[in-house]
């Protein structure tokens, strides 16, 4: 015990030195924020797997780790709007904004013309410019009470998206947030890149847009992405998010997506988790008001020796709100998986309608999946199903097709394909829906014979 | 056509076929009628090549060449099919998408071109017509939902696009009313031609008053106990099975 608690003090003591070198920017009332979660991260320390929350992810090599932060530099000429399209998709008709090493890169945004009053930027020169409409928001949803990564990711907060939708504004074109990280070759033992990418969406009454967020590697190494995604969505407002997650192969993924939602708003939220080595994403809205209504879905497919974690929490705090959520893994090699879905239902919650599923899939025998649906309900007056699966490609029905002609690799394809196919179809982004048909396809044992795509 | 010298299986260690011989020549029908666990569907399944029986004896020749030694896409390409008992259902794949990935596959094997998609359109309007199937179940998964009568019905379909050589009905019958089975046998007597073969599987003679065999055989205990004519049917219809059982499993009375 007595080592336990050394390595985390000296976790958090490495931490508050590096914190210490982090350039303020000036801006008073978001180093008061950063001041106050560096506090409580060094109270929390990192979890462990004692933590209810954390039992199958063990977050030890990142807490062993030593960190170092991005330098600010120029945008390497390797990294031009093709190579963007390659790492995440063809973002034709999105207004795009990217993000090199956690840093705004102007020259490879183009958020081209957007609605009146809408901001779509920086979120370092918002908390500048435009401190009226962040800081009611910032670090409100997502806090640091009790949560390590928030927590860490607040405490060196240094720049993100912020994307504010004003009242009744409908934004006709996807909004494209796209973090391209640049890691060096790390030697073992030397410090590991850390990135704190934030994202803050600003939802007003019966607004409409769409947020996709792309987490990419220009090449391979090691380095530790800690996002975080807070989105305030207003009555009546209407919500569809995306997030793609392509991190390199041996980086470490946490991200912690943090929705409030107001009366009968809506939240239609898509996480696709295709790369890192230790991966833990999570999903948690408050559905705060009477009528709100959300949709979570996930993907993840994960082989070699990837772990990838997804946690959600759909929080029903007012009568007549409705969550559906269905989250689907495709776990090869010695891929682990772990997806725990709580659902609360709190005691003034009445009439919550809510359904969770959880299916996966494994294709090899030492892949792993751990599922735990969680449901917590206080009210008698509702409706609340949960699901979960975890199983192989079925044989009779490889038989099957392969009795009408089709090859035995070519049947396995197909039936991935299917699998995976119900969350890729409801992806409403055509080309970001194209890209991810083209990046399963590449995955799959066989190429699928034509016209096999999800149809638009 | 098919030729079956004395064949011997095994489903899970345990013997189901006991020495089966049978000989289908092109254009021919032939039934295959048994009581329950006789060994009628391990025969169907041994055909078209499926996991989890085992041949310990015999061979089966299709046109002259070793059945046994193809994998089960081979035997499909080239021109065996399996009518299933119970069709398997496949959400997210299409009945559409199923039968013309299959269909290209055995055309390439058979070395003709692939049909693009309006030559397909237009095989796929002229079939479905042969057993009355509506065009939206083409959009629709692979049997997910379907009736029991709708599934057997795309079976039968799915046999007259993929234009087999020898097709094996596996009691296409059961669990059909009297009029999906007129429909069902129907789309089956339209591909009855000169080339083809086909062994119909059935427990129950009702079928054969609609798909009329040149052949029948009764099989039991996991052999063909007696042949004939399709007479034979209407014989066993009305003696039934028990007296053919007898003489395979020979239960003796217990003495007291």
């Amino acid at each position: 015990m007595i080592g336990v608690t050394q390595d985390r003090d000296a976790a958090t003591a490495a931490f508050a030195r590096l914190w210490e070198k982090t350039p303020s920017g000036g801006r008073s009332w978001v180093d008061r924020v950063r001041t106050e979660a560096m506090a409580r991260f060094s109270q929390l320390g990192f979890p462990t797997t004692r933590d209810e929350e954390w039992k199958k992810t063990s977050v030890a090599p990142i807490a062993r780790s030593d960190f170092r932060l991005p330098e600010p530099a120029p945008v390497p000429a390797s990294v031009d709007a093709d190579s963007l399209e390659r790492l995440t998709f063809r973002s034709e008709g999105c207004a795009v904004m990217v993000f090199i090493n956690g840093s705004f890169a102007p020259t490879l945004s183009r958020t081209g013309p957007l609605p009146e009053g809408v901001r779509a930027g920086s979120l370092a020169a918002a908390c500048e410019t435009a401190r009226e409409v962040v800081e009611p928001h910032l670090s409100r949803y997502a806090t640091s009470d009790g949560h390590a990564f928030t927590a860490l990711n607040t405490a060196f907060l240094r720049d993100g998206a912020f994307i504010y939708v004003p009242d009744g504004c409908v934004v006709p074109r996807p909004i494209h947030v796209v973090f391209v990280t640049i890691a060096p070759e790390t030697a073992d033992g030397a410090p590991v890149l850390m990135l704190s990418p934030r994202v803050l969406v600003v939802a007003g009454r019966a607004a409409e847009m769409t947020l996709v967020e792309s987490y990419a590697s220009a090449g391979p190494g090691r380095y530790f992405t800690n996002a975080v995604t807070e989105m305030a969505i207003g009555r009546d407002a209407s919500v569809d998010h995306y997030k793609l997650q392509r991190e390199a192969d041996e980086a470490w993924h946490v991200a912690v997506q943090q929705a409030h939602l107001e009366g009968t708003a809506r939240l239609a939220s898509h996480s696709i988790s295709l790369g890192g080595g230790l991966v833990r994403n999570e999903s948690n809205v408050v559905l705060a008001v009477e009528g709100a209504q959300c949709a979570l879905n996930g993907l993840y497919l994960a082989g070699g020796r990837q772990h990838v974690d997804n946690h959600t929490l759909i929080d029903h705090v007012k009568p007549g709100c409705v969550s559906r959520e269905v989250y689907k893994g495709v776990l090869d090699g010695r891929a682990r998986g772990v997806f725990n879905g709580k659902v609360i239902v709190r005691p003034l919650a009445a009439r919550t309608d809510s359904k969770q599923a959880n299916r996966n899939l494994l294709l090899s025998d030492e892949a792993l999946v751990d599922t735990k649906p969680e449901l917590q309900i206080f009210n008698n007056d509702v409706k609340c199903t949960h699901a979960a699966a975890i199983g192989q490609l079925d044989e009779t029905a490889i038989f099957y097709l392969r009795s009408r002609g089709l090859g035995r690799e070519a049947a396995r394809s197909i039936l991935i394909h299917a699998f995976v196919s119900e969350i890729i179809g409801g992806i409403k982004v055509a080309p970001l829906r194209g890209s991810l048909e083209a990046l399963m396809m590449a995955r799959l044992p066989e190429p699928l014979p034509a016209g096999m795509e999800v149809s638009p | 056509m098919l030729d079956i010298r004395n064949l011997h299986a095994t489903a899970g260690g345990k013997p189901i076929l006991r020495g089966i011989n049978l000989k289908l020549r092109p254009g021919e029908v032939h039934a295959i009628m048994g009581p329950n666990g006789s060994g009628k569907s391990t025969l169907a399944h041994v055909l078209a090549g499926r996991d989890g029986f085992e041949v310990t004896k015999g061979e089966v020749l299709y046109q002259g060449r070793d059945l046994l030694a193809m994998a089960p896409e081979e035997r499909a390409r080239e021109g065996v099919f399996l009518a299933f008992q119970y069709p398997v259902e496949i959400p997210g794949v299409s009945n559409m998408y199923l039968l013309k990935a299959g269909l290209n596959a055995i055309r390439r094997h058979q070395g003709l071109s692939e049909l693009d998609a309006m030559d397909f359109l237009a095989l796929v309007k002229e079939k479905m017509a042969l057993v009355e199937m509506d065009q939206s179940f083409m959009n629709r998964s692979v049997n997910e939902g379907f009736s029991g009568g709708e599934k057997k019905r795309n079976e039968i379909f799915q046999m007259a696009v993929l234009d087999p050589k020898l097709a094996v009905l596996d009691e296409t019958d059961s669990g059909l009313d009297i009029d999906a089975l007129r429909v069902v046998a129907g789309g089956v007597n339209a591909l009855r031609n000169k080339d083809r073969s086909m062994l119909v599987i059935t427990h129950y003679q009702r079928l054969l008053d609609y798909i009329v065999p040149d052949f029948v055989h009764v099989l039991a205990g996991g052999r063909i106990v007696k042949s004939g004519g399709k007479e034979l049917a209407l014989e066993l219809e009305k003696l039934g099975y028990s007296w053919l059982e007898e003489p395979a499993q020979a239960p003796r009375p217990v003495s007291p």
